[in-house]
C-alpha cells in the first residue's frame, strides 16, 4: 500500500472493495494494528483507531473495543467447541458469567447456529465455520468491527440474512446511545448497497475512489474498474441517459419496473 | 474421460451420529459440466470429496470407470480427478509459488522439460507470473486461490472439481476462471463446480445437482431447476441474474444452454414486435 489518507467517522457504514491482491485486506489489518505487530514489512505514517496510534498499542488493547473477523474463519477458531470460541472474547474481557452466557445466546442467534452450540468447529462446514466466527466477534460488542469477506463462503440466502443481522444489530446499539462502526472488505457489493454509507475502491495499494457507493460505482463503471458492480446497475449506468431513468435499481424487478416493460 | 457413478451413498464423519449424505444415486458422465448446489452444511464438499475417493462411503458405492473407489488409492485417483479445496491454505505446502505449481508433475513423474513448459503456462493463464517466487502463503485470498487452481490444472485432469471457485475472487478473474472452465468443457472434461455463486454455475455448468441436509433434492438442467421456486427457497439460492430477467421480461421457455444478456433481449424486443 502506498500513500493511504482516509478518515472514518464513528458510526459509518464503509464498504472497502477493489481487484483481488489491491491491498484491501492489508488495509483492515493496519486499523486492527495487526500490522505493524502480528506482520512483517515496513509501515510509514500514521494510523489511529479511537485516537490510539496503532504503532504504539499493543493489539491485545486495540482489541478490547476493536473487532476482526477474518477471511479465512480456520484461522480465528481455535478452542474445541462453537460455544468455548465465542465465550473466548467476553471471557478475556472480564466480563461476568451471567453476561458471557447471554452474549454467547445472542451472537449464536444472530448468526443462526444456536444448534451447533456444543459442536467441534473442526467438524463444521466452511460456511458454518464462518457464521461461528461471526459470531465470536459479535459476542464482544466491538464499537469498530472489521469484516474481511464475511459472506464468502455462505449461501446466498445465509449471506443476505446475516448482514441484514449485522446491520440490525448496529441500529439497535446506536438505540441505546451507543455508536458502532462497521468496515466491510467484500467483492459482494449487491448485498451491502442498501446498507452503506460510504465505499471505497482500492487499486494497486492505492485508495482510487472514496464516496457515495452509487457514485463510486457509476466511476468504477465508467472507467471499467474490476469490480462486481450488481448486474442491474450496469444496466442501468448503460441506459439511464438514453432511457431518462432518474433511479438506480436494487433489483431486477425494480430494473424492469423503470423501464416501463415486462408482462 | 471418466464416469462416475454413485448408487445409495450414506456417509458420516468419524464418531458422529448423524450420516451428512443420505441415499445419494447419481451418475456424471463424460464431458459433463455440473454445479453442485446447497445450503450451508448440505455435505456438498462431502459429496465432492466422496467423488474422488478422500472419503469412501460408509455405505453404498462410488465407482470411477466401474472401480469401487475403495479399491483405488488417493494418488491414482488424483491424477485423473483434480480436486480444488475452498481453502487454498490446505493445499499449500510449497515454499514458492512456483514450487507449488511444480509438484504435482514432478509427483506425477513428467519430463523435466514439460514440466517447465507447463509451469510457465500455468503461471501466465493465472496471472501468477509476478509472484513466481513468493511464499503462498503471503500472497492475498484471491491469489492463493489461483494458485490452488493452476496447480491442479497443471497437469491437465480428465476431470477436475472444484470447490467455491469463486471466493475472494474479483469481476475480471470471475471471468477469467470462468473463461478457462468453460475451455475445459469444450475438451470434453468433466467439471464439477461447488459453489454458492448460482450466476457463475449458471455460466458454465448445464446441470446442477441441488443438496438439502444430506439428500439430493433436484438433479437436472440448471437453468430449469433454478426457476423452480420452492426448490431455490429450501436450498437457500437464488435464481441466477438473467433467470430471474427473462421470468421478468416475460420469457418463457428457458432453454437448456445459457444464452447471455444481449440474447436475451434480442428475444424481448422480438416478442415486442410480434
Amino acid at each position: 500500500m502506498s500513500n493511504i489518507n482516509l478518515r472514518v467517522e464513528e458510526g459509518e457504514a464503509l464498504l472497502i472493495t477493489g481487484p483481488s491482491g489491491c491491498g484491501k485486506s492489508t488495509l483492515a489489518r493496519i486499523l486492527m494494528g495487526l500490522i505493524p505487530h502480528s506482520y512483517p514489512g515496513e509501515l510509514e505514517g500514521e494510523a489511529y483507531v479511537f485516537g490510539m496510534n496503532v504503532k504504539e498499542t499493543p493489539v491485545s488493547r486495540i482489541a478490547t473495543c476493536c473487532g476482526m473477523v477474518f477471511q479465512n474463519p480456520e484461522n480465528q477458531l481455535f478452542t474445541f467447541s462453537v460455544e468455548d470460541d465465542v465465550a473466548f472474547g467476553p471471557e478475556n474481557l472480564a466480563l461476568p458469567p451471567d453476561e458471557i452466557n447471554r452474549r454467547i445466546d445472542e451472537a449464536l442467534r444472530l448468526v443462526g447456529i444456536e444448534h451447533l452450540r456444543h459442536s467441534s468447529p473442526n467438524n463444521l462446514s466452511g460456511g458454518e465455520q464462518q457464521k461461528a466466527a461471526i459470531a465470536s466477534i459479535l459476542a464482544m460488542q466491538p464499537s469498530l468491527i472489521v469484516f474481511d469477506e464475511p459472506t464468502s463462503m455462505l449461501d446466498p440466502s445465509s449471506s443476505a440474512s446475516l448482514i441484514q443481522r449485522i446491520f440490525d444489530l448496529k441500529k439497535s446499539i446506536e438505540e441505546t446511545g451507543r455508536r458502532t462502526t462497521i468496515i466491510i472488505v467484500e467483492h459482494r457489493i449487491d448485498l451491502l448497497l442498501k446498507h452503506i454509507s460510504r465505499m471505497v475502491v482500492v487499486s494497486d495499494g492505492s485508495i482510487i475512489l472514496d464516496g457515495d457507493p452509487m457514485r463510486v460505482l457509476e466511476e468504477s463503471f465508467k472507467r471499467s474498474i474490476p469490480i462486481n458492480i450488481p448486474p442491474p446497475l450496469q444496466i442501468y449506468f448503460r441506459i439511464k441517459d438514453r432511457c431518462g431513468l432518474k433511479n438506480p435499481p436494487g433489483t431486477v424487478k425494480e430494473l424492469i419496473a423503470s423501464l416501463g416493460v415486462g408482462e | 474421460m471418466v464416469e462416475i457413478v454413485v448408487e445409495n451413498l450414506y456417509f458420516k464423519y468419524p464418531e458422529a451420529s448423524d450420516y451428512v449424505l443420505k441415499n445419494i444415486n447419481l451418475r456424471i458422465g463424460e464431458g459433463e459440466s455440473v454445479a453442485i448446489l446447497g445450503e450451508n452444511g448440505a455435505g456438498k464438499t462431502t459429496l465432492a470429496k466422496n467423488l474422488n475417493g478422500l472419503l469412501k462411503p460408509v455405505e453404498g458405492s462410488v465407482k470411477i470407470d466401474g472401480v469401487d473407489t475403495r479399491s483405488l488409492s488417493v494418488a491414482k485417483m488424483a491424477r485423473r480427478i483434480g480436486f480444488v479445496n475452498h481453502n487454498p491454505e490446505h493445499q499449500f505446502f510449497a515454499e514458492t509459488v512456483e514450487d507449488e505449481v511444480r509438484f504435482g508433475l514432478r509427483n506425477f513423474g513428467f519430463p523435466e522439460e514439460e514440466i517447465e513448459r507447463s509451469v510457465q503456462e500455468a503461471l501466465g493463464s493465472f496471472g501468477l507470473e509476478e509472484y513466481r517466487r513468493k511464499n503462498p502463503f503471503q500472497l492475498s485470498g484471491g491469489e492463493k486461490k489461483r494458485l490452488a487452481i493452476a496447480s491442479i490444472m497443471v497437469w491437465h485432469p480428465e476431470a477436475l472439481i472444484i470447490d467455491e471457485p469463486t471466493i475472494g475472487m474479483d469481476y475480471a478473474q470471475r471471468l477469467n476462471i470462468q473463461g478457462i472452465l468453460r475451455n475445459l468443457v469444450s475438451e470434453n472434461r468433466s467439471i464439477i463446480v461447488i459453489t454458492h455463486d448460482v450466476d457463475f454455475a449458471a455460466n458454465i455448468c448445464r446441470r446442477a445437482i441441488v443438496l438439502s441436509r444430506g439428500e439430493i433434492i433436484g438433479d437436472g438442467v440448471l437453468r430449469k431447476l433454478l426457476s423452480d421456486r420452492e426448490l431455490v427457497e429450501r436450498a437457500s439460492l437464488k435464481k441466477p441474474f438473467l433467470v430471474e430477467l427473462e421470468e421478468e421480461l416475460g420469457l418463457s421457455g428457458l432453454e437448456e444452454n445459457f444464452d447471455g444478456l444481449s440474447s436475451i433481449l434480442t428475444r424481448f424486443f422480438q416478442k415486442c414486435r410480434s
